[in-house]
């Protein structure tokens, strides 16, 4: 719970003002708070990729959206970051629960668990670690890069974050 | 009525409207009809326009905006069914139009002749409509976009932080 506030806090500080969202369980905390706070836009979708298309034509209006998913449905995602995301240079804040790694109780999360931080490198996705409070500060880093460079980035929210304190 | 001259009248109808266009033969014929800045045209990602189309429009409410889809494309949105250029599921059972009023949309405009594309075009107002214009299969025979899709983002981007 402290954790999703502080997580809440250092997302609407770094400039996000639109959220494209899947549900995950360790999502929801930090959903809910969205939702009760109003102070970012919130579109609940139902696959990732299109969420990936809201996100650009978004940003192409002029907002800094962000997408939060399970790591999962990254690689329902790859041909939207490689032909949209990346053809046109147009960046999108990915934050993704890292699902199907340290303890993790349902077998189908754990190939992509695995696959996740392979997949980023190969996607030429610079990848941000949150696993304790202390670490939640990357989140602004990592936007900051992101803006800086033109480029997604992902920000892996480990289990840790939330198992560590509560 | 062939989708090139459904274009060129859904062109005529344009005053400073945000054009988000499907990919393929759809951009190609609509940059070589008439290239504008306000034109966006999509290069890959297919099924993807109408997403891109609702992101703008909810960051840009002061304008309107057109999404140029196709009927396979917006099918490979709802879920994966998936058509070509050829027999479609749009040409056999499939109604975009009911699907589309399933979805929610409360105004669904259906044209068959090329002549109402025009004035159903200027009469919309504000809100979100589905507008649903029939057309034969085929392609024009036009060149490719030669813009480079960064150049286009800038340029669109550009013309969109004007107003």
């Amino acid at each position: 719970m402290i954790a999703d506030f502080k997580l809440y806090e250092e997302i609407k500080k770094s400039g996000i003002n639109l959220i494209l969202s899947l549900p995950c369980i360790l999502l929801k905390g930090i959903l809910n708070l969205i939702d009760e706070k109003k102070e970012i836009q919130h579109i609940p979708i139902t696959r990732e990729e299109e969420g990936i298309g809201i996100a650009a034509g978004a940003y192409l209006g002029g907002k800094t959206p962000a997408i939060l998913m399970q790591n999962s449905g990254l690689g329902n995602s790859v041909n939207a970051i490689k032909s949209l995301l990346q053809l046109y240079k147009i960046p999108v804040i990915f934050i993704m629960s890292h699902r199907g790694a340290e303890g993790e109780k349902i077998s189908a999360q754990i190939p992509m668990g695995q696959l996740t931080p392979d997949l980023l490198d190969l996607l030429n996705i610079p990848k941000f670690i949150i696993d304790s409070m202390e670490t939640i500060k990357e989140v602004t880093v990592a936007i900051n890069l992101s803006k800086k460079s033109n480029k997604s980035v992902a920000i892996l929210l480990k289990r840790t974050l939330w198992s560590n304190v509560t | 009525m062939k989708r090139y001259d459904a274009i060129k009248k859904i062109v005529e109808s344009l005053n400073d409207e945000l054009i988000v266009c499907n990919l393929g033969a759809p951009s190609r014929e609509l940059y070589n009809i008439q290239d504008r800045e306000e034109n966006f045209y999509m290069l890959g990602s297919m099924g993807l326009v109408s997403s891109i189309s609702f992101g703008l429009a909810i960051s840009k409410p002061n304008k309107k905006v057109i999404c140029i889809d196709g009927d396979g494309s917006l099918l490979m949105n709802l879920g994966s069914l998936s058509s070509g250029d050829q027999k479609t599921y749009t040409s056999h059972k499939t109604n975009l139009d009911v699907i589309a009023k399933g979805a929610g949309f409360e105004s669904i405009i259906v044209i068959k002749e090329i002549e109402n594309i025009v004035p159903n075009l200027k009469n919309l107002r504000v809100g979100c409509y589905f507008v649903l214009i029939k057309v034969d299969p085929g392609n024009a025979q036009v060149e490719n976009v030669p813009l480079q899709p960064e150049e286009l983002k800038e340029r669109f981007m550009k013309v969109i932080s004007k107003g």
